[in-house]
């Protein structure tokens, strides 16, 4: 019999029961909650008159419509403050812990649960966000779902999933001067299409990934929804444990020992078969931009927009309409194009590794006066760490102004929009139409071609900087 | 929540041939503040369908007095981007019960089935044909048997089969939700977490 894959080994250790013919029922370990996607779900509660089975297991932040400035004072817009205020209450009535605005432990939900240590190896992790998959890069099985599964999760601390298929991602080699691991994944994304992996569960593995900081792996697995796929996961190492141990919620003493040897075992064994498999070479990757309206439309910040001829017919109607919205020509390069607006922030690249890389970059020059530089930290404990390393000094010095952690432009739901018709470099992970702001043109990128973009006013290769 | 029973459905189409329709045009994020699921019908595919002073765009084809009808057929890769269900909360509060695709972002396609609408996956082929009968003659008529598993295109015969999960299947028959169920089974889901405590 073949090997077991890191996710067949944390899925059949959570399957409560298998309808026929159906779904299985899967066990939860940890639910994360925010304030768009749980109102409906604890109404729904209400209605049928039951409790949150497990409130422990459960964690509630508020993050995706909070505004970045004066969060001391009561948030201004009243949609706004009415569905924020709506989770508070909510978390009350159903015990469910809250790290609420201004709370010590705020911040985006994929970046808060990480660094509290509820993020570890070998559990099954959901939340109402497509973005739950960061934390696969723990090696655990974590995936966004809707709001009548946050309701069924919370009334049974299950859910009724079909297994998915599983694929492998080889990234081989030593990647390459000014590559970081966002470009890793709009490399692969650029590859394999928006739709590559729909239907799979990723593991990212090959000597680039295992090279990777956790940081950087979260980055990855962040952005396998956006190839389709489920989830992303890698598989817990040295690296992994170092990262953990010591967090607030890592388990301690005794305890420590015992999880750690637990998550030596979880790796996918060397004879386990994936239903896909693909390998690239990290010296194929340059530092990515995306120039249009999905995240595969994604080039090596070199290279040109394809040509129409390029594309295939059935997919041209689509990609016009693409470069139309970005009033961008086929066939004309990116390096150079003017750039109004730089977002550096989201649970892509909203962590203390992001700003660090972002701040160092600019050390020593001064934003390019044309640019609006939106740096907002990805929670409450990576902005003190940045103040605390001397980064916001940094910055400032720069001409940057650092705000207050939320998922800000990312979607724009709250006052952070791109104005109409302006170019973003942003570092979250969506360019779609209107993602940053009606009318809003998204250019994603790496913290560093986005610190390049912010210092020269436009489109550059980073790497003529280091 | 119970959802709606679904059996078969005859009914002309809306055609949207963009592919990668993503949530977030389905449902900017801007109208995500609401806390009910209600209302959400008004601004499916808002930025798409109205101009800054919020008039209907013409060119736009929910505004198309030509087109009409409870199927909405779409370009493939249909709904991906975020897991807001509010997408499928807009699509079903616009009077659509049926999306037509050659293929289905993974979150949308359970959000959907939770909400009583049937996304019918088909093929590329099926698609362009569907796309051209409805180019031809609006007022083509599809016929959607969730029972048989079958869709067809009426004025033309042509018909194709589509998968669906034997489980949601008997779920959108029944009008059942998987809540009921699961709490139907709570004994397996405590026995399960004394075992593992
Ligand atoms: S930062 Fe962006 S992608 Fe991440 S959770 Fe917030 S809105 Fe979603």
């Amino acid at each position: 019999m073949a090997g077991k894959t890191l996710f067949e080994k944390i899925w059949e250790k959570h399957v409560v029961t298998t309808v026929e013919g159906g779904p299985s029922v899967l066990y939860i370990d940890r639910h994360f909650v925010h304030e768009v996607t749980s109102p409906q779900a604890f109404d729904g509660l209400r209605n049928r008159g039951i409790k949150v089975r497990q409130p422990q297991k459960t964690v509630a932040t508020a993050d995706h419509n909070i505004p970045t400035l004066g969060q001391d004072q009561p948030i201004r817009d009243e949609l706004s403050r009415f569905q924020v205020n709506k989770l508070a209450e909510n978390c009350k009535e159903f015990g469910v812990p809250l790290y609420g605005l201004n709370h010590p432990w705020n911040g985006i939900v994929h970046v808060i649960g990480p660094e509290l240590g509820i993020t570890q190896p070998g559990m099954t992790i959901v939340c109402g966000d497509s973005h739950t998959s960061t934390h696969g890069a723990f090696g655990s099985i974590a995936f966004g779902i809707g709001t009548s599964e946050v309701e069924m999760v919370l009334a049974t601390q299950t859910l009724l999933q079909n297994k998915p298929k599983t694929m492998r991602i080889n990234i081989e080699g030593e990647l390459g001067k000014g590559v970081m691991s966002k470009d890793i994944v709009l490399y692969i994304i650029s590859q394999i299409g928006t739709g590559g992996a729909t239907g799979y569960f990723v593991e990212f593995a090959g000597s680039a990934i295992r090279s990777l900081s956790m940081e950087a792996r979260m980055t990855i697995c962040n952005m396998s929804i956006e190839m389709g796929a489920r989830g992303g996961m890698i598989a817990p190492d040295e690296t992994t444990f170092e990262y953990i141990k010591g967090r607030e919620f890592a388990p301690k003493g005794a305890d420590w020992d015992k999880a750690v040897e637990a998550w030596r075992q979880l790796p996918s064994d060397p004879d386990a078969v994936f239903d896909k498999e693909l390998t690239f070479r990290a010296s194929d990757i340059e530092p990515m931009i995306t120039y249009g309206t999905n995240p595969g439309m994604g080039i090596g910040i070199s290279k040109s927009i394809p040509n129409t001829e390029d594309i295939e017919e059935a997919t041209r109607p689509t990609f016009q309409k693409s470069l139309q919205y970005m009033e961008f020509k086929p066939g004309e390069p990116m390096l150079g194009k003017k750039v109004d607006y730089v977002f550096v922030g989201s649970c892509t690249n909203g962590r203390i590794e992001d700003l660090r890389a972002f701040a160092q970059f600019v050390k020593g020059k001064k934003k390019a006066d044309n640019v609006t530089a939106w740096i907002v930290p990805g929670s409450r404990q990576v902005e003190a760490q940045a103040e605390k390393e001397g980064l916001r000094k940094i910055l400032e010095e720069a001409g940057f102004e650092m705000r207050q952690p939320g998922c800000s432009a990312c979607l724009a739901m709250n006052d952070d929009k791109i104005p109409e018709g302006n170019y973003a470099v942003s570092t979250s992970n969506r360019n779609f139409e209107g993602r940053q702001g009606p009318g809003a043109r998204t250019m994603l990128a790496s913290p560093i071609t986005a610190a390049a973009a912010a210092i020269t006013g436009k489109i550059t290769d980073p790497r003529d900087f280091l | 929540m119970p959802i709606e029973k679904f059996t078969k459905l005859v009914s002309s189409c809306v055609p949207l041939p963009i592919e990668n329709v993503d949530t977030d045009q389905i449902i900017p994020a801007r109208f995500l503040k609401a806390t009910t699921r209600e209302g959400f019908g008004n601004n499916l595919f808002a930025d798409w369908r109205y101009d800054k002073s919020g008039n209907p765009k013409e060119d736009f084809v929910l505004n198309n007095p030509r087109y009409s009808g409870k199927i909405l057929v779409a370009g493939q890769n249909f709904g991906s981007g975020s897991s807001r269900e509010h997408a499928a909360w807009a699509i079903v509060g616009y009077g659509f019960k049926a999306v037509v695709s050659s293929f289905f972002a993974d979150i949308f396609k359970n959000n959907a089935l939770n909400n009583g609408l049937l996304p019918v996956q088909v093929s590329k082929e099926f698609l362009q044909k569907l796309f051209q009968a409805i180019e031809k003659e609006p007022a083509t008529e599809v016929e959607v048997d969730l029972e048989n598993q079958t869709i067809r295109i009426l004025q033309e015969g042509i018909a194709e089969s589509f998968d669906i999960n034997p489980y949601k299947k008997k779920c959108l028959l029944n009008g059942f939700d998987d809540i009921d169920y699961l709490l139907s089974i709570n004994h397996e889901i405590e026995a399960w977490e004394k075992e593992h405590a």
